[in-house]
C-alpha cells in the first residue's frame, strides 16, 4: 500500500480541498516544491501557480492559487491560499483608495500604481491560463 | 355609506406594509442561512494559522515582532465593521452605543483614536462625530471579499508599525444565534501573548523558505486580515439575522394594528347602521 498524508487547501473564504494524497506539488517562493509523506516539516511563502494534489496514479487535482503559505508536516499538509492576488503595490494602492475614500477626495490615482496592478494581473491570468491548458490536455 | 372611510383605507396602506416587511424577512432569513455558513467556512483558515504563528512564536524566541510588542499606548487604532443597510433592528445603533462608551474611556484617560470603518452605516454616524476618520470601504454587498478590506487593514498596519497607533482593535457584531447578537470589542495588535501561550510537546523546527522573519511577517499580516475578514462575515450573519428578527416583528405589529382598525371600523359601521334604523323605528312612529 502507498503512503499517504492528509492535506488541507484552505483559502479566507472556504475550506478548498480536504483528503489523503501520495504527492503535493506547490509552486513555493525559491521553486516548485513536490511533498511526499513523511516529508520533515518545513513552511513556505507561494508563489501564484498551480498546486496539483495527485491521490493516486490515476487521479490528480488540480487547483489554481494566487500565493500563500504551504506548511508541512510529517502527516499533514496544509495550504493557505490567498484568494486575490497580492503584491506590496497592489496592497499600497488599497490602502491609499480607503484613505481618499474617507476624505473624500477623488484623487487620481498615480499610473504607477496602476502599472503594478496591470502587470501582477496579468501574472495571475496567465498562470490561470496555464492551469486550464494542463486541463484541458488532459482532458482530452 | 360613507363611514369609515378613512379607517378603510388606513387598514389598506397597513396591509400594502405588512407585505412588504413579510417579504423582507423571508429574504433575510434565505440570506441569514447563506451568510452562516460563510461565516462558518472561515473558521478553519483563522484556526490554522493561529497554530502556525503559536508554532512560530514558540519556536523563534530571539525574533520579536513588532506586532506581538506591547508598548505605552497614546494612540490607538479602531476598525469598526457595520451593516451598509439599515432596518435590521438595533443592531447598528448597539454597536455604536458600545463604541462611543469605549471611545469615552480612552479619552478619559487622554488616549487619542483613530478610525476606519466598514459599511455605510458607521461611515455615516463617525464621519459626523469629531473623530479622526483615517479610512474607510463600504458596500460591500452579500459576499464580501478577503481582498475588499486589504486597504483600511493597511492603513492600520502600517500605522502601528510606524509607531502613530499603539493598539488596533476591531468592533463588529457577534453572531450568538439567530435571536441574539453581540456587540464585541477585540484587541488584534499587539498580538496577545496569551493567545500564543501552548504546550508544545517535543521541541523541533520547521525548514523555512525564504527565513523565519519573512514567513513571520507574512504570516501576522494574513492573521489580522483573516481575523477582520472573519469580523465582517459575522457581522453580515448578524445583520440578516437581526432583519429577519426585526421585520417578523414589524409584521406582528402591523397584524395587531390591522385587527384593532377592523375593530373599530366594524363598531363605527355597526353604531351607523342602529341609528340609521332607530331614525326609521322613530319616522314611523311619528307617522
Amino acid at each position: 500500500m502507498t503512503m499517504t498524508v492528509h492535506v488541507d487547501i484552505v483559502s479566507a473564504e472556504k475550506e478548498i480541498f480536504s483528503g489523503l494524497a501520495e504527492m503535493v506539488f506547490a509552486p513555493a517562493e525559491l521553486g516548485e516544491v513536490g511533498i511526499s509523506p513523511r516529508h520533515a516539516p518545513l513552511i513556505s511563502k507561494l508563489r501564484p501557480g498551480e498546486v496539483r494534489v495527485k491521490v493516486s496514479d490515476k487521479e490528480s487535482y488540480p487547483f489554481y492559487v494566487s500565493g500563500g503559505m504551504l506548511e508541512v508536516q510529517p502527516h499533514l499538509i496544509t495550504i493557505l491560499a490567498d484568494t486575490a492576488i497580492r503584491a506590496k503595490d497592489i496592497d499600497e494602492a488599497a490602502a491609499l483608495e480607503a484613505k481618499s475614500r474617507a476624505e473624500e477626495a477623488l484623487s487620481d490615482k498615480s499610473s504607477k500604481i496602476d502599472y503594478a496592478t496591470a502587470q501582477a494581473q496579468l501574472l495571475d491570468a496567465m498562470m490561470q491560463l496555464r492551469t486550464l491548458d494542463r486541463l484541458r490536455k488532459r482532458g482530452g | 355609506m360613507a363611514v369609515g372611510k378613512e379607517i378603510r383605507t388606513k387598514i389598506g396602506s397597513i396591509k400594502n406594509t405588512q407585505k412588504i416587511t413579510r417579504a423582507m424577512e423571508m429574504v433575510a432569513a434565505s440570506k441569514m442561512r447563506k451568510t452562516k455558513d460563510r461565516m462558518l467556512a472561515t473558521r478553519p483558515y483563522s484556526k490554522k494559522i493561529g497554530q502556525i504563528i503559536k508554532h512560530l512564536a514558540h519556536a523563534n524566541p530571539e525574533y520579536k515582532h513588532s506586532f506581538l510588542i506591547e508598548r505605552p499606548v497614546k494612540r490607538v487604532g479602531v476598525i469598526i465593521i457595520s451593516s451598509d443597510r439599515g432596518l435590521c433592528g438595533g443592531l447598528n445603533s448597539n454597536l455604536f452605543r458600545k463604541t462611543l462608551s469605549q471611545i469615552m474611556q480612552w479619552e478619559k484617560v487622554n488616549i487619542e483614536i483613530d478610525i476606519c470603518t466598514v459599511g455605510t452605516k458607521a461611515y455615516g454616524f463617525f464621519s459626523n462625530l469629531k473623530t479622526n476618520l483615517v479610512g474607510q470601504v463600504s458596500k460591500l454587498g452579500d459576499t464580501p471579499h478577503p481582498h475588499d478590506i486589504i486597504g483600511v487593514i493597511k492603513i492600520m498596519l502600517d500605522a502601528y508599525e510606524q509607531g502613530r497607533i499603539d493598539e488596533l482593535y476591531v468592533i463588529n457584531n457577534e453572531f450568538v444565534n439567530t435571536m441574539t447578537q453581540k456587540p464585541v470589542i477585540e484587541k488584534l495588535l499587539p498580538v496577545a501573548a496569551s493567545e500564543l501561550e501552548e504546550d508544545l510537546k517535543g521541541h523541533w523546527d520547521y525548514i523555512y523558505e525564504p527565513d523565519a522573519k519573512d514567513v513571520l511577517d507574512h504570516l501576522l499580516t494574513r492573521y489580522i486580515e483573516s481575523i477582520v475578514y472573519q469580523g465582517l462575515v459575522e457581522n453580515n450573519a448578524c445583520e440578516q439575522a437581526a432583519r429577519m428578527v426585526a421585520m417578523k416583528s414589524a409584521s406582528d405589529n402591523a397584524g395587531n394594528i390591522i385587527s384593532e382598525l377592523q375593530l373599530v371600523y366594524n363598531k363605527a359601521r355597526q353604531a351607523a347602521i342602529t341609528q340609521e334604523i332607530s331614525e326609521i323605528v322613530a319616522g314611523a312612529a311619528a307617522v
